[in-house]
């Protein structure tokens, strides 16, 4: 099982799925040199988001710790601990600040 | 040119000369003057308000009324040690006894007052003393040391203050007093009756309605007893004279002010003298209601009454309540309002039980409102009763004095208080006030209510909003130390087990979020060995649970760059590894800076770089210094005996015992220590979680000290130990603070919230009040003896190495989003700071 990223040129291999600890996520570098990060939660399934924290300008948020806030999945970024929900990309502690979000596929290993 | 600012001179530098200043920096005064402070002690204001405390432990430094840093922000010159010796009305200036001349445009005396000596022979004797300021404290403790009796002349507050003293230091202690009964002012007969019970029964001797005749001395001329009115003789070695104070008024008389008849310098409703151009405020002013107050709560007052006259706005002082709380010798005594019942008509209720010691009374007027009264043994009532003097309480007054089972008292709570009753009468803080506030600590801050004698803090307490739900997150209905309880007892080490079993319905099933899941991932860690758990962090689920810092076991830094800090035990490092610690830097270019914790950090390492880093630092015998764990961090130390000419102690020697013993210990939030070789303190072990301090006969462990943000003196906690009692102390108190401290709860916070605060710990882990003491000793022998490196470990694991990359899909590549560019010689982040502002928990 891999995890795939849609970018411009399709869907993109990042990594086993079995690399992905739940709750933790990933750097992927992306063909244009920008960064997703790349997380699993606990029920298996993958996410996706920028990897740049919108607050410091650093690429950090795969480094964040994943969790749960009414029903919806988010990470805390690493630095100074804004909420970001995985789906939206949508900063949930300002609603001005979005990041952006890729679709994501778990996909069979042939 | 620039006009010279207008100056203020303000002479004394006690509780209400310190008030005056931050009545004038509240105004914004000391931007707009030049301000000058002489003071004749060698030491900034304190608090003689429980002067005595000094002796049940408390330092100098917690009797400090003057905030760190006070003077220099607000850039007032502060004489110590020099105080005013004459003023020139006429060509306003004060000359100080140094010789210094000190200009004034407007000047202030805060003099205070200075303690009465009755004219007996023998007063002067070598063993006569005063009470009054920290250096007669000292003197007295000094005198004290081998001899074995002691007699204070005069049974006021002070004077009963004074004789818990001398029977704190050993002394076998009278108390001779001239009126009928102990504290006439403020006691009546049955009040004074019920005081004279009780504290005989604590041991102490009491001469009532007796004078002192003459102090009697030995053939070495120093004091060997005392010559009573009744013509008795009783042996003392000592005497403490606290026969009431007078105002110190001496410099106004010098330079002409008007003083009253009886002493005390006049001054009108907004506190200004004969002379336009001076104030006096305190003890040393004689108010325009005639009277010489000799309480704080009408000095503060005066303070702000003569800060407010000075920007012209009206503000009058005609009087003060004389309400006084006081706990004295372990008696609560109070008094409040009219306590003698002087009020024409006025009507006594009063219950008294001489088999406890408690004695109440109330006065109250035939209409009901109440005047005053009385509380000797039980004084828990106050707080309510104060604040409803003249007015008619909403139950019969006796249901209010009478103690639960007869004649059932109901519980009148702060509720039944009107808006404008005042809660705080040391600064005047009504009940409308403090209930604008949510916290204690937002009352103090906004109202300063509850800082003064502290007798309200109580009530404030029940006047708060309580805080309905203590969970740790929106995941746990529970607070920290009910989850450590609930991981122990049920011996869980798994984080989904927790959330799914104990956690909130809604949050159970979810991913919990980043605070809980550190938070369990401490505790865990923390009983790791117990639990029969692993205690390596990135162990299985437990990897999951780590912030970012402990996951990559480095300091993550703003650009996303990781800092390592190797473990240098008591700062004592060889040659050999400093030019290690030294070619990895250069050779990795990192940005190198020595902490404030006697370490080395090395700055700007990429996540791929660190396993490299620490595979050097390794080989060369380092090991982690948890700089990014809640852990230990460092302890500090001086060199001690073995260099230092003033060392008592090893300090090194413990310093490195006790790093080596607590590393890697998990607790709420990071701990630090130090140990200081002698008194000098050159390790600043009092602003240690714990810290220790050698003296010439072991060890003193102080604990809850903090610096940061809320700096926070520690306490002594226990004095001389062996070096074993000190490691078994420190293992216990260690371990019952990471049991139940908050979420990111430093050992200050904690011990101010832990109720009954130093008392209570000491019971626990000296006494071992609750039984526990074997247990945690247990628990910490258990992290002892499993300690492993974890950048060892780390680097012996294959699979967690490979978490090292800075790309999951491109291994070997560097992110190239750190980069860094040129600052003096070394690195530094090359990101603009951005300005996106935003909620930041």
């Amino acid at each position: 099982m891999t995890v795939e990223l849609q970018v411009a040129q399709g869907w993109l291999t990042v990594c086993e799925l079995s690399s992905l600890i739940p709750g933790r996520g990933v750097a992927a570098l992306l063909p244009d040199g920008s960064q997703a990060a790349v997380f699993v939660d606990r029920a298996g399934r993958p996410y996706a988001i920028g990897n740049q924290d919108p607050f410091t300008g650093a690429h950090v948020l795969s480094r964040g710790l994943v969790g749960t806030a009414g029903g919806r999945p988010f990470v805390a970024s690493p630095l100074l601990k804004q909420r970001f929900d995985l789906e939206s990309g949508r900063c949930l502690d300002d609603e001005e600040t979005v990041v952006r979000t890729y679709p994501v596929r778990t996909a069979v290993t042939s | 040119m620039t006009e010279p600012l207008p100056t203020i001179v303000l002479i004394g530098h006690g509780m209400v000369g310190q008030r005056y200043l931050e009545a004038l920096a509240e105004r914004g005064v000391t931007a707009t003057h030049r301000i000058t402070v002489l003071c004749e002690e060698p030491r900034p204001a304190y608090d003689r308000v429980h002067l005595t405390s000094y002796f049940s432990g408390s330092t100098a430094e917690d009797l400090s009324m003057t905030p760190a840093g006070f003077m220099e922000e607000h850039g007032i010159a502060l004489h110590l040690d020099d105080p005013a010796e004459h003023i020139d009305r006429a060509a306003r200036r004060v000359t100080s006894r140094s010789g210094q001349v000190f200009p004034y445009d407007v000047l202030v005396l805060a003099t205070g007052s200075y303690p009465f000596v009755p004219p007996v022979p023998g007063k002067d004797a070598p063993g006569c003393f005063v009470y009054r300021t920290i250096e007669d404290l000292l003197a007295i403790e000094e005198y004290a040391k081998d001899r074995g009796s002691g007699a204070v002349v005069g049974g006021g507050l002070l004077g009963l203050e004074a004789a818990g003293a001398l029977q704190g230091l050993g002394l076998a202690t009278r108390i001779v007093e001239f009126a009928p009964r102990l504290m006439p002012v403020q006691v009546d007969e049955g009040g004074g009756a019920a005081l004279l019970r009780t504290i005989e029964s604590m041991g102490l001797t009491v001469h009532t309605g007796v004078g002192t005749q003459e102090v009697v001395t030995g053939e070495d001329g120093h004091v060997s007893g005392m010559r009573l009115s009744d013509g008795s003789t009783v042996d003392t070695d000592l005497v403490v004279f606290s026969a009431g104070v007078r105002p110190r008024d001496q410099l106004a008389r010098d330079c002409g002010l008007d003083v009253g008849e009886r002493g005390g310098i006049a001054v009108d409703a907004r506190c200004r003298t004969s002379d336009a151009h001076v104030y006096a405020i305190g003890e040393c002013a004689l108010a325009v209601d005639g009277r010489v107050y000799g309480l704080v709560a009408p000095g503060y007052e005066m303070a702000e009454t003569a800060a407010d006259d000075l920007l012209g706005r009206e503000k009058e002082f005609t009087g003060a309540d004389l309400s006084t709380k006081l706990k004295l010798l372990g008696v609560d005594v109070a008094s409040f309002g009219d306590a003698h019942g002087a009020t024409p008509d006025s009507l006594d209720v009063v219950w008294s039980d001489s088999r406890s010691g408690v004695y109440k009374k109330l006065v109250v007027s035939p209409d009901g409102v109440l005047l005053g009264g009385v509380l000797v043994g039980d004084a828990d009532s106050y707080g309510l009763l104060r604040p409803l003097t003249g007015s008619v309480p909403p139950v019969a007054p006796e249901q209010l004095v009478l103690p639960a089972g007869v004649g059932a008292p109901v519980a009148l709570g702060p509720s039944a208080l009107p808006d404008h009753a005042v809660i705080c009468s040391c600064h005047n803080v009504t009940k409308k006030a403090i209930a604008a506030c949510d916290t204690l600590a937002e009352v103090k801050k906004c109202t300063k209510a509850g800082t003064g004698c502290g007798s309200c803090v109580k009530v404030i307490g029940q006047l708060l909003p309580a805080a309905t739900d203590k969970g740790l997150c929106g995941c746990f209905p529970f607070t920290r130390a009910e989850l450590y309880e609930i991981v122990r007892t049920r011996r869980l080490t798994s984080y989904e087990e927790i959330l799914d079993g104990h956690g909130r319905p809604e949050a159970r099933g979810g991913d919990g979020c980043e605070v809980c899941k550190p938070t369990v991932g401490s505790i865990i860690a923390s009983l790791a060995p117990t639990l029969g758990a692993s205690g390596y962090v990135l162990d299985g689920e437990q990897a999951a649970l780590q912030d970012t810092n402990d996951h990559f076991l480095a300091n993550m830094q703003r650009n996303g760059s990781y800092s390592v800090v190797p473990r240098i035990p008591g700062g004592e490092i060889t040659p050999d590894k400093l030019i290690v610690i030294g070619e990895v830097a250069r050779d990795f270019g990192l940005y190198t800076k020595i902490t404030g914790g006697q370490r080395i950090d090395l700055f700007g390492a990429s996540v791929d770089q660190l396993p490299r880093i620490w595979a050097r630092l390794v080989d060369a015998g380092f090991e982690s210094g948890h700089a990014y764990g809640k852990a230990l961090r460092t302890v500090k130390s001086c060199v001690g005996q073995t260099w230092c000419r003033y060392g008592v102690q090893d300090s090194v020697r413990m310093a490195i015992d006790l790093e080596l013993r607590y590393r890697g210990l998990r607790a709420p939030h990071k701990l630090k220590s130090a140990v200081s070789g002698c008194a000098r303190e050159c390790a600043e072990a009092q602003s240690k979680d714990f810290g220790v301090i050698a003296t010439a006969s072991g060890w003193n462990l102080y604990v809850g000290g903090n610096g940061g943000a809320t700096p926070r003196h520690a306490d002594l906690l226990a004095q001389d130990l062996s070096d074993a009692e000190l490691v078994r102390l420190i293992d216990r108190f260690l371990m019952f603070y990471i049991r139940t401290a908050d979420r990111l709860e430093r050992t200050s916070t904690w011990l101010e919230r832990l109720e009954g605060g130093l008392d209570h710990l000491r019971d626990v882990v000296v006494h071992d009040s609750l039984g526990l003491c074997a247990e945690l000793e247990a628990l910490m022998a258990d992290h002892v003896a499993h300690y492993r490196d974890e950048w060892a470990e780390t680097l012996q694991d294959p699979e967690r190495l490979r978490r090292f990359v800075s790309f999951v899909n491109a291994p070997g590549a560097p992110d190239p989003t750190v980069k860094f560019v040129p600052e003096r010689d070394q690195v530094k982040p090359d990101l603009a700071v951005l300005t996106i502002g935003g909620p930041v928990r």
